[in-house]
């Protein structure tokens, strides 16, 4: 299988502090990948450079084959034009901790509406698509309610459906249910462990949930000062972690 | 001096027509004001440090200027440049940009609350900049401008009087007239300010309301 993103010695700091060192990475088209380590340790910030929130000081990033960050033009590498851009996000969707639903239209109308403006679909196609998402996530009775009328787990469900409605090629989750209060937690990973088993969108996702990692991804790695401490099978990573870092980072949540 | 109902009934015709003026001055004013101000509003928020630049001083001065003297120069100073200006057009040229700088702070208030999330969604769903104001940041941005908006309104129709001082006949001037030839203050006068309590007393409960129903909205 082809690698549909790869990191190349991507560096990125935020003022003093470098939360990406010359990390490399790659992902195979169509792997569900965990994000683990401790906060502040960069997860995040892979997730929003693939989503084009955040630039990058130096290195390649490159999705489907293009860069992401730079396009060739007559044979020499230059940084991204807006039109690239704007091109290469067609191809990745993002959920993110709070949500942000938009709050002025109602749950089917936050689905509809990227599709409409964007995948110029007309009303009927947009209609069919979020109602079959809604099925998806099991909130069919709620489609006409407004995000402040819907608990967190179901604001995050909608969500979802949102980023699914655009048919990306690479889902991004960026700790979905951090925002959330404890019992609200299961219904959005349920939706999320389904997702990963039926799809073979490319997933990466950046958790505390370590069982719920373990499940969902075909691969963990494990992050910490910007770099990748350690990579393997959830089974491996987690019952047999090789590095000291990784061992006492996991040690905190069992 | 006693109030006489004769000069109040006698003077009221002229008042009338003044009415019309001042409403008209109103409204054209207000619309540019909010027009102009959104577009500063949005221009102030360029990437460009110069054009930022430019706009916060253009506005400064603007703002920290006498309206009484913008009028003077523009409708006074700048025929000497050969830029001409009718006294009406003049003075909601005027009126419209020098509220135009007061507006542009709400918006931008009202731009700036609106969380930061809600235009990374936008980004993530792929929406282009003129998508993303118009479906996602201005729904949200104006529903609470409303209020102030309201307040500038009230506050602009409240300072029509000033575009007499520029030959514009609108209501303060037609009861000027009235008086100067009829030596009858008291009457004309007093009507002038009982119109605009009976305009700008009720609009202020209105904005009043509107400000306590978009507070209790919760998003």
């Amino acid at each position: 299988m082809d690698n549909i993103i790869t990191f190349d010695k991507v560096s990125k700091s935020f003022g003093e502090l470098k939360v990406l060192d010359q990390l490399n990475l790659e992902v195979k088209d169509g792997e569900k990948l965990a994000l683990i380590g401790p906060s502040g340790s960069g997860k995040t910030t892979i997730l929003r450079i693939l989503m084009t929130l955040e630039t990058i000081d130096s290195g390649f990033v490159s999705v489907n084959n293009e860069y992401l960050w730079h396009e060739k033009i007559n044979d020499k590498v230059v940084p991204a034009t807006d039109k690239h851009l704007q091109k290469m996000r067609d191809q990745i969707g993002m959920v993110f901790q709070q949500f942000n639903l938009f709050p002025h239209l109602t749950a089917i109308e936050n689905v509809k509406q990227p599709q409409i403006l964007v995948k110029k679909k007309n009303e009927s196609e947009a209609k069919e698509k979020a109602e079959h998402l809604f099925n998806m996530i099991g909130l069919s009775d709620k489609i006409d309610h407004y995000p402040h009328q819907l608990s967190g787990g179901q604001q995050q469900r909608v969500a979802i459906a949102r980023a699914l409605a655009m048919d990306p090629k690479i889902m991004l989750f960026d700790e979905v249910t951090s925002a959330l209060d404890p019992e609200l937690v299961d219904e959005v990973l349920a939706v999320l462990r389904k997702l990963a088993a039926d799809s073979d969108t490319t997933m990466l996702t950046v958790t505390h949930e370590m069982n719920f990692a373990q499940d969902f991804a075909d691969r963990v790695l494990f992050f910490d000062a910007g770099q990748i401490v350690e990579s393997g099978s959830p089974k491996d990573l987690f019952s047999n972690p090789r590095e000291e870092r990784t061992k006492s980072f996991l040690r905190k949540f069992i | 001096m006693y109030w006489s109902w004769e000069v109040a009934f006698d003077v009221l015709p002229q008042l009338a027509k003044g009415v019309v003026v001042t409403v008209q001055a109103t409204i054209v004013a207000s619309l540019l004001a909010y027009v102009l101000g959104l577009g500063i509003a949005i221009l102030k928020m360029s990437k460009s440090k110069l054009l930022r630049i430019v706009l916060y001083w253009t506005t400064e001065f603007i703002r920290r200027t006498p309206i009484l003297v913008q009028l003077y120069i523009v409708f006074y100073v700048l025929p000497d440049y050969g830029i001409f200006f009718e006294a009406f057009t003049c003075g909601v040229l005027v009126l419209g940009i020098h509220f135009s700088t007061y507006t542009a702070e709400v918006f931008r208030a009202g731009i700036d609350n609106v969380p930061k999330g809600q235009w990374e969604a936008a980004k993530s769903l792929n929406y282009n900049q003129y998508e993303t104001w118009k479906n996602v940041i201005l729904p949200q941005a104006i529903p609470p401008m409303i209020p102030p908006l309201a307040n500038y309104l009230i506050t602009m129709f409240k300072e029509t009087p000033l575009l007499a001082a520029i030959t514009v006949v609108e209501l303060f001037r037609a009861a000027d007239q009235y008086s100067n030839s009829h030596y009858k203050y008291l009457e004309p006068m007093t009507l002038v300010g009982v119109f605009f309590l009976i305009v700008s007393i009720p609009s202020a409960i209105l904005a009043m309301k509107l400000e306590k129903r978009f507070k209790q909205r919760k998003i």
